[in-house]
């Protein structure tokens, strides 16, 4: 009876439509206004792995938090299946550059959280889906570690599965790995891509790494900066898990890098 | 262990020093007290002083009565501060008055609380509890305040994403985030509870209870120098035993979970 209701969380694979439609934003500061995005539109499946590039300041952090509903656009709209967003929501989970654990909380504790927001679970229900994800992320052992006692990757791992446990239907992810070695970051595109494919999500994954995009995503889509436009759009159609230090990675990114100098040298003319 | 070896020593060393000078150490021929016992008694005295009082209830009946004072006008003090300073850190309009207030009261010392109460309560209970919430309050609601201002935005960002309305993100984000601030606010808090309430003590004779403040005043009246430092000494326990007992346990706890720990 219990395990039913618990595969039935653990087996609802939600995913979402999601799409963005003529947004602008500006934002004011002391020399004058910025605008970091301009115009910006945008269709993503479901299941979708999009990977937004581009240089920093483009815009790509203004136009995940507006789809997180942290932010409003000045005008425009963002819809997920056709509503549009008003707010933030348990369908949308963000994973940021810093992983934004809770200190005073330990890692079941973290993954909680969400969980607790989470109405229809009872509180022993929630302990199996937290430790679950746990589970998924390979941290089920220190589920009663203090957040300052894990290493930068373990934290963002926490931090994965703090953001998968309600079961969102888009994944956010900011940068999420920027802070981490180059070991650990490999590891973890392993993780993510595992996720991804276990998961069936539609994944919105933030990154400056063109590598990095080429990757992980589905598809690449490229910003340039002042003002934040959408510029070009990639398919990445290689066969997964891909291997950051693959050779086929190699054209690809190469296309992308050069179309990225490209925007940025035109810019400064 | 050594440390702790060295530092027993140290104050054995003083108390050997202090036994001398008031001729207790005869057989070393040291029997000439140097001071009158009027302005230095010997620490024979003021143990045997220590001693007897305890056992015949008094100093024990007079830590009740002020620990009683002190408890109830600190808790009056938080109830009071750490919601303010809430208030103070969210709304500009608040901190703008109230914070400033509390920024201008808590550079006034608690003692100079003490004849205002005299004449707005009298000899009471309530005079002497006044300065106690004086001398907390201001300083709670400023590190709350202090506290709450400290918690990076992020925690309640991704509270936010996670689902959780704003009441749920005050209570169990910001407040829990600036915890290890307000600690610390309690503590001095309760530092400043402490200082005050011995002013208070001292200045004000109420006949609802005998605290331990009043036993140092009459120690002076009487001419008893004993009594004036035996009191001393009780207070320094009390004020270290407070700090051991309810603010120790807290603050380990906070280090061990935010990895704060120095050592
Ligand atoms: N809260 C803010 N206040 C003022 N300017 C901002 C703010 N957030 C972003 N910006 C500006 O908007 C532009 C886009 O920022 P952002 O979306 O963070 O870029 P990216 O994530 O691509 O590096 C930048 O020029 C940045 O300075
Ligand atoms: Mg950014």
């Amino acid at each position: 009876m219990i395990h039913d209701k618990l595969e039935q969380e653990i087996n609802a694979f939600p995913t979402a439509k999601l799409s963005v439609e003529h947004v602008c934003k500006d934002f004011r500061t002391r020399n004058g206004s910025v605008r970091a995005l301009d115009d910006v539109s945008l269709t993503i499946n479901e299941g979708e792995f999009v990977c937004f590039v581009g240089p920093s300041g483009c815009g790509k952090s203004t136009l995940l938090n507006i789809i997180a509903g942290l932010d409003k656009p000045d005008s425009g709209l963002a819809l997920i299946d056709g509503v549009p967003i008003t707010g933030p929501g348990r369908d949308r989970m963000v994973m940021f550059q810093e992983h934004a654990l809770f200190p005073w909380l330990d890692v079941i504790g973290n993954v909680m959280f969400g969980l607790k927001q989470k109405p229809n679970l009872t509180d022993k229900e929630r302990l199996e889906v937290a430790k679950y994800y746990l589970f998924l992320v390979k941290m089920d052992r220190f589920a009663h570690s203090n957040i300052h006692e894990l290493s930068g990757g373990m934290r963002q791992r926490v931090a994965l599965a703090r953001s998968l446990a309600p079961n969102p239907k888009i994944l956010l992810m900011d940068e999420p790995f920027s802070a981490l070695d180059a070991m650990t970051r490999e590891r973890l595109y392993g993780d993510i891509q595992d996720v991804w494919a276990k998961r069936k999500k539609t994944i919105i994954f933030v990154t400056h790494n063109v590598r990095e995009a080429v990757c992980l995503g589905s598809r690449v889509v490229l910003f340039s900066p002042h003002p934040g436009r959408i510029r070009e759009q990639f398919p990445v159609n290689l066969a997964r898990p891909r291997n950051i230090n693959n050779h086929d990675l190699a054209d690809l990114s190469m296309q992308i890098t050069s179309a990225l100098k490209g925007y940025t040298a035109a810019e400064s003319d | 262990m050594k440390r702790f070896l060295f530092s027993l020593m140290f104050f054995l060393l003083l108390i050997l020093i202090w036994a001398g000078c008031t001729g207790e150490l005869a057989f070393l021929g040291l029997s000439e007290s140097l001071w009158s016992p009027f302005v230095l008694p010997s620490p024979g005295v003021v143990a045997q002083y220590l001693w007897d009082n305890t056992l015949n209830g008094k100093i024990p009946m007079s830590m009740l009565i002020t620990l009683r004072r002190l408890l109830i006008g600190y808790a009056i003090g938080l109830v009071l501060g750490v919601p303010l300073g809430m208030l103070s850190a969210r709304f500009r309009s608040v901190s703008d008055t109230l914070g400033v207030l509390a920024l201008g009261l808590q550079a006034l010392p608690s003692v100079c609380w003490v004849p205002l109460a005299c004449i707005w309560f009298g000899q009471t209970e309530a005079a002497l509890l006044f300065v106690v919430i004086m001398g907390t309050l201001w300083s709670v609601l400023l590190s709350t305040q202090n506290g709450m201002r400290s918690v990076p935005p992020i925690y309640a960002r991704a509270a936010r994403t996670m689902g959780a309305g704003p009441l749920h993100t005050l209570v169990f984000v910001t407040l829990p985030a600036s915890a290890p601030f307000v600690v610390s606010g309690m503590k001095q808090g309760w530092a400043f509870a402490w200082r005050s309430l011995m002013a208070a003590e001292i200045y004000v004779s109420v006949v609802s209870g005998f605290g331990i403040g009043q036993y140092l005043h009459y120690g002076r009246e009487l001419q008893r120098m004993y009594q004036v430092i035996g009191i001393m000494f009780i207070i320094i326990l009390v004020g270290l035993l407070a700090d051991k007992i309810l603010f120790s346990p807290a603050e380990a706890w906070l280090h061990r979970r935010w990895g704060t720990d120095k050592e």
